[in-house]
């Protein structure tokens, strides 16, 4: 009997002020939403992070007039370093097989190039990707080195690309969130002054605190809920449309975003949206209605 | 069953105490009237008696217990054994006699067929029987406040307090009120009524308290408004 009175008391206050409800609905859906997106963000940029290391390479180009003496020198010192997996030597013909591969759109390019411009040079891997500097250090002074490359130095600026998104959606997120709060706020207040007659007449009669409070909590419990459950719509339509829509030519590039992913920030959307929700209502009940 | 000692309250930025030293005791069954003039501290005191201020000297035992030290969150159930009338009456317009009080019972915890026992019997005593169905702006001021009494006394508290009951009543209307609160004492339940109304005290000769300047200057068993 309670939780039907507590239940339909919920449905009214959400109806009362329908036009405030849904205000603080959307809100709360476009911040879960960002918060979604920022954790997928964070973790696929994890995955990719992986992903690439394993297969990157740091570069020795040696120089044009490099000798024999000097060639040997390196690649036995290269052979025996710890820090270095696997060593391959590409020479000057290879060089400009690659060369030609990669700019095989750009034929002005390839015929102002000879093969024996390209210089040649060793590819690394290294057992741990983040070493590269240990390795710079070392082998940039070696006689017959020109420079040493590394491209994890360029992933690092896509990466901080990713990341100066996630950061972006995670302020977003914050942003919306506080205005949501706001608006919880309000709402639970304008809520309360609507009832104050009731809740005046329950405290008068003793009703307990949890059941006075209990409909405005839960009328901010059900937005956020309602609130996360757009936000897993949102994100299911940005994989759908974005991912595996128009950014799907670039699949190779990210890591792929899969339904369980998606799927698996829903709980944290709904925890965070009705928890949060929940606490504002009861600390602005606390405020306001003095129970 | 009711016990003030001693008790002093000061509101805060007032000059003086609203209640000072004041000590009264009040039996099981009485009828007390409190009397004086506004601001003389006599709704203070029906304040204390509901925890709704503590006072800052001394004691208020209700029911046996300690209302000075009680913590708040007991005070829900504290007030389940307190009934309150009002000057103002406090219904819900939206809502009809039966469910006024209905609305007392069910929020705190009890199921409707209770109330469907139970509030045709308390509105049939307060004289409103054949009028459940009507919202309180279908009702004169003395029904209405007939519905406040009946949702007051619903739960059967031991303590009734009644803060002006007839402030906005005709003297004809009053006097059938008063008979009311005058029949609920007789079932055992001690009644408070804080009143400025002396045609009333003079008429029930019952016990008066005499409140000036927050400390009592008489205390008469079959008193009259003086």
């Amino acid at each position: 009997m309670r939780m039907k009175y507590v239940l339909s008391e919920v449905l009214v206050g959400l109806w009362r002020n329908v036009t405030m409800t849904i205000a603080m609905i959307i809100t709360l859906a476009v911040s879960l939403t960002m918060l979604g997106a920022s954790g997928l963000i964070y973790t696929k940029v994890a995955d990719m992070k992986q992903l690439y290391f394993e297969n990157i390479e740091v570069s020795i180009f040696l120089n044009a007039d490099v000798t024999e003496e000097q060639r040997t020198d390196i690649a036995s010192r290269l052979e025996a370093d710890p820090l270095i997996s696997q060593v391959t030597y590409v020479n000057k013909d290879e060089a400009f097989q690659r060369f030609q591969e990669m700019f095989r759109d750009s034929p002005d390019l390839l015929s102002a190039v000879k093969a024996d411009q390209l210089p040649e040079s060793y590819r690394l891997k290294l057992v741990n990707p983040e070493e590269y500097k240990t390795i710079s250090d070392q082998y940039v002074a070696v006689e017959g080195v020109d420079q040493v490359v590394d491209q994890s130095q360029v992933l690092d600026k896509i990466f901080n690309l990713f990341t100066a998104g996630q950061n972006i959606a995670l302020v977003a997120a914050i942003a919306m969130a506080v205005a949501a709060l706001l608006l919880v706020a309000n709402t639970i207040q304008v809520a309360a002054y609507s009832k104050r007659r009731e809740v005046a007449v329950m405290k008068l009669v003793g009703a307990s605190n949890w059941f006075i409070q209990a409909p405005f909590v839960l009328e901010a419990v059900v937005a956020g809920l309602i609130g996360s459950v757009l936000g897993l719509g949102a994100l299911i339509a940005l994989k759908v449309f974005l991912f595996d829509g128009a950014l799907s030519a670039l699949q190779g590039l990210f890591a792929p975003v899969s339904w369980g992913e998606v799927f698996l920030t829903f709980p944290v959307m709904a925890g965070v949206g009705g928890l949060i929700s929940a606490i504002t209502a009861w600390v602005t009940l606390r405020f306001y209605l003095r129970v | 069953m009711i016990q003030l000692e001693q008790v002093t309250k000061t509101y805060p930025k007032a000059s003086r105490p609203s209640l000072d030293n004041v000590s009264v005791s009040i039996d099981k069954g009485e009828f007390v009237f409190f009397i004086g003039p506004s601001g003389s501290g006599k709704s203070t005191i029906i304040k204390m008696l509901l925890h709704e201020v503590i006072p800052n000297k001394g004691r208020v035992v209700v029911n046996g217990k300690d209302v000075t030290s009680m913590r708040s969150w007991k005070r829900p159930h504290f007030r389940r054994s307190i009934g309150c009338v009002f000057q103002d009456f406090r219904l819900l317009p939206n809502r009809t006699a039966y469910e006024n009080v209905a609305f007392a019972l069910e929020v705190i915890g009890k199921t409707k067929a209770v109330a469907r026992r139970v509030v045709p019997e308390v509105l049939e005593l307060v004289g409103l029987g054949g009028k459940e169905h009507r919202y309180p702006h279908e009702l004169s001021g003395g029904e209405q406040q007939r519905v406040a009494v009946a949702r007051a006394f619903v739960n059967r508290p031991l303590i009734l307090l009644a803060d002006e009951p007839t402030g906005n009543l005709d003297p004809d209307t009053s006097i059938e009120i008063m008979r009311l609160l005058d029949r609920i004492n007789r079932t055992g339940t001690t009644v408070v009524m804080v009143t400025h109304d002396s045609n009333i005290v003079n008429q029930m000769r019952r016990r008066v308290i005499e409140i000036e300047s927050g400390r009592i200057v008489r205390d008469q068993a079959r008193g009259v408004y003086g």
